[in-house]
């Protein structure tokens, strides 16, 4: 996906021809930038990227100067990009951050093995430290022990809920102050889109937030909030980055691909109305008074859990107790409920707690 | 589960699914096999699951079937709790109804006729005759000079209209025909040369498509104004309203959204009313074709841009899961309603049983009145940002453009005015003078504001 989506927006320098960057009215205008359509010049668009994600920083507070800061690694493009251009924005305008890449190993033989290499290729090239943390260091268990223990079935309940607290356990492990994420303003309008389509005012109240988990032990930020998916693509276009960053994998989830492909026309037709959306999810009135489902925190790990144990420690107490079936299947909610929230996740595991 | 395919089949309405305890909206994915929908049964099916009698002519897979009679009275009823918990018709009121010729409106008519002749029907038969009939009025907007189409086309479709109301009784029913181009009322300049020049404008095919939108609203306004209607109903049915949920939020109206979403909307010099508010536009058809509902569809204006690109979308999704429109209407309804959105004018609620009276009530307690800033073209509510936006440019001002522009909420701003800011001033003189004037006078308001802070500062200095 990430590369078709390139193509589109990815204008041959040849085929500017004589038009000149908008901006700097001096060079050769080389792509038509994706957020407004203006053409402009490579080294104009450097400059409003770069820029624009130092305004979302600046304007937001993200970071505080001396902040220990994990940059969630995955390997693919989003995390790629922005552990470059956090660095080089710490660098340039002295945020006085310390950073490092956190990625997260679950432990299957072979699964893991490309996008790990992309973090550590990083790690040399922008000199930022990486730590790998593992589902064994986390919870004592690698996922090839999980599917021994409980075989091919239900496993990935155990991968799924585990992965989704892997980034908050780690970085906890490695005494960060904050986490940042690659998610993009492309996410968080479809995130917008699928909370309405599933009635979750909850979820659509938070998924704008820039910042969240303020009142947790650790927030985690998302510096890509208004940044297009399209210009990460392109930012890494001529440069040396790697080129061969992995493509996001989708839950087959149908609606979830319709709200996708919907997000692609919609900015086919008018590039800014990603932009919009999110503008619309910030500033939708929600009642005060509607109800919302308590949030609390697991009393075994501090993980914000609307049960007294968090889903994670459940099952790792099951795994632990030889019962590795606790946890799975019908409990109050149900087994439907079970399979729903998990096929709705996608991408990006939750994104907007 | 099969609460839910059922309610999504027979379309039991939001109360339905809430009660069948799919609160959380993400139990609803129901298998493809199990989807209910909507369809008129060929086979010889079981009974009625409502009144067990006589063969289900609307057939929902999944769920149980109904008669004709069941489903006609399951959407009236829907129609009429609507009416009566917002307390939408009072006995004194004369109704405009805003008739497309399309199913939903087309049921609207048939369903406030059905209401109308009770009523009549109870003044005739009551001693006291205390609470009059109320009265009703069909109004039909004609597009043709903005769709291009053939006079003749128009011309039967008129007919057909007025065919249709008068086949009507009891309960005599006017109706009025307005073309588009009469909200431009005042001079005697061509008018149709006017619309087509304005709308020629508008480089954005989304903005035209709103922009037209928004002057049927202000034609209807027009109609009920000059014809002492005190309500408009529009037949405006929860599947347009889901659409518009997104559409709405697609054009980053998302704190204007809820304005448009609840059963009444008093912002409007006429309030406006939507009685089929919970209903789909798949049962409103069915109806139709089910009763032989004469329609015309020959007035259908497809919509174009990114509302038609809603549209196709919300029709997947429908397909998905029928019961989809719902949860969208569902989650536009839990966002906070304004203070128009409810009938708050002193007595209103008087006519009343006492037993309903305390409802509306207990929620008029001292909010302020209406006090928002409304755009001048679309008339949504303005947001913080833009309220902002206003005041800095009341202060700064000079020219009457500026604050026109000011007065335009941030979507109407890029989907509406004309890309070229020199133009501008054409465009806004184009615009229908009901709206222009309104800013006319609030700015002449904030005019005298300045002199006084002049003034003030010159008895300081005395």
């Amino acid at each position: 996906m990430g590369s078709s989506s390139a193509d589109g927006a990815r204008l041959p320098p040849s085929r500017a021809g004589s038009r000149l960057c908008v901006r700097c009215g001096e060079r050769k205008a080389a792509l038509k930038r994706p957020k407004t359509l203006e053409q402009i010049c490579r080294e104009c668009f450097y400059i409003v990227f770069e820029d624009e994600i130092h305004q979302t920083i600046v304007d937001n507070t993200l970071f505080k100067a001396g902040e220990r800061v994990a940059i969630g690694a995955s390997g693919g493009k989003d995390s790629t990009v922005l552990a470059y251009v956090i660095s080089e924005l710490n660098r340039r305008h002295n945020y006085g951050l310390d950073l490092f890449l956190l990625s997260v190993d679950e432990g299957i033989t072979g699964y893991r093995d490309d996008s790990l290499e992309t973090v550590k290729r990083n790690e040399i090239q922008y000199g930022l430290p990486l730590k790998i943390v593992s589902y064994k260091d986390l919870y004592g268990w690698t996922m090839d022990d999980i599917v021994k223990a409980i075989g091919l079935k239900n496993n990935c309940t155990f991968c799924g809920v585990f992965r989704r607290q892997a980034l908050d356990r780690g970085a906890a492990l490695l005494k960060a102050d904050k986490i940042v994420t690659g998610h993009n303003a492309d996410d968080i309008a479809e995130t917008v889109l699928l909370n309405i389509l599933r009635g979750d005012i909850a979820r659509l109240s938070r998924c704008t937030f820039i910042t969240t988990g303020e009142d947790g032990p650790i927030p985690r930020c998302k510096p890509f909030k208004y940044t297009y998916e399209k210009e990460i693509v392109i930012y890494p276009f001529w440069t040396t980055f790697p080129q061969n960053v992995i493509p996001g994998i989708y839950s087959p989830n149908a609606y979830r691909g319709f709200a996708r492909e919907f997000i692609k026309d919609l900015e086919r037709m008018r590039p800014r109305s990603i932009l919009d959306i999110i503008k619309s999810g910030e500033n939708f009135r929600i009642s005060t008074t509607t109800r919302m489902p308590e949030q609390g925190t697991c009393e075994r790990c501090g993980y914000i859990s609307s049960q007294k144990l968090c889903k994670a420690c459940v099952l790792l107490d099951g795994l632990n107790r030889g019962l590795p079936k606790l946890g799975i299947g019908r409990t109050k909610a149900g087994p439907g409920a079970e399979r729903n929230t998990s096929r709705l996740q996608g991408k990006h595991g939750n994104f907007d707690f | 589960m099969a609460a839910a395919s059922a309610c999504g089949g027979a379309g039991c309405g939001p109360h339905c699914s809430s009660s069948s305890g799919s609160a959380a909206g993400a139990e609803e994915d129901a298998p493809a096999e199990r989807m209910a929908r909507l369809s008129i049964a060929t086979g010889a099916a079981t009974t009625c699951g409502k009144c067990d009698g006589g063969a289900p002519t609307v057939a929902a897979s999944g769920g149980a079937g109904m008669c004709r009679e069941c489903f006609r009275a399951h959407l009236f009823g829907k129609f009429k709790l609507a009416v009566t918990s917002n307390a939408m018709v009072r006995p004194t009121d004369a109704v405009l109804l805003a008739l497309s010729g399309g199913p939903a409106s087309r049921v609207a008519l048939q369903f406030i006729h059905a209401m109308q002749s009770k009523a009549i029907q109870s003044w005739e038969t009551s001693n006291s005759q205390a609470l009059p009939a109320f009265g009703v009025g069909v109004a039909f907007v004609d597009e043709s000079v903005v769709l291009a189409r053939p006079e003749h086309e128009t011309q039967t479709a008129t007919e057909d209209i007025k065919s249709i109301v008068s086949s009507l009784s009891p309960g005599d029913k006017q109706v009025h025909v307005a073309p588009l181009e009469d909200v431009f009322s005042s001079g005697s300049e061509d008018k149709v040369a006017r619309l087509k020049e304005v709308v020629g404008m508008i480089d954005d095919e989304t903005g035209r498509d709103d922009f037209i939108r928004c002057l049927r609203m202000l034609s209807l306004q027009k109609i009920a104004l000059e014809n002492g209607y005190t309500k408009i109903m529009l037949g405006t049915c929860a599947s347009g309203i889901a659409c518009h949920v997104l559409s709405a939020t697609v054009k980053g109206q998302g704190y204007s959204l809820p304005a448009d979403v609840q059963y009444v909307d008093t912002r409007w010099e006429v309030p406006v009313v939507l009685p089929l508010h919970d209903c789909l536009a798949q049962e409103l058809s069915l109806l139709c074709e089910l009763d032989s509902l004469k329609m015309q569809q020959l007035l259908d204006r497809p919509c174009r841009g990114i509302n038609s690109l809603v549209a196709s979308f919300v029709s997947r999704l429908r397909e998905e899961n029928p019961s989809r429109e719902h949860t969208i209407l569902r989650t536009a309804q839990k966002l906070k309603p304004f203070s128009f959105n409810k009938f708050s004018a002193n007595g209103y609620h008087d006519f009343l049983p006492s037993r309903l009276r305390p409802k509306f009530q207990n929620v008029d307690t001292n909010e302020s009145t209406f006090s928002e800033i409304l755009c001048l073209i679309c008339g949504s509510p303005f947001s913080e940002s833009e309220l902002q936006n206003l005041e800095n440019t009341k202060h700064k001002a000079q020219k009457k453009i500026d604050l026109y522009t000011a007065h335009c909420c941030q979507s109407c701003h890029f989907q509406i005015l004309p890309s070229a800011t020199d133009t501008y001033g054409q465009f806004f003189s184009l615009l229908p003078k009901f709206w222009t004037e309104k800013v006319d006078t609030a700015s002449a308001s904030s005019l005298r504001d300045q002199i006084e802070d002049y003034l003030l500062e010159d008895d300081d200095e005395n």
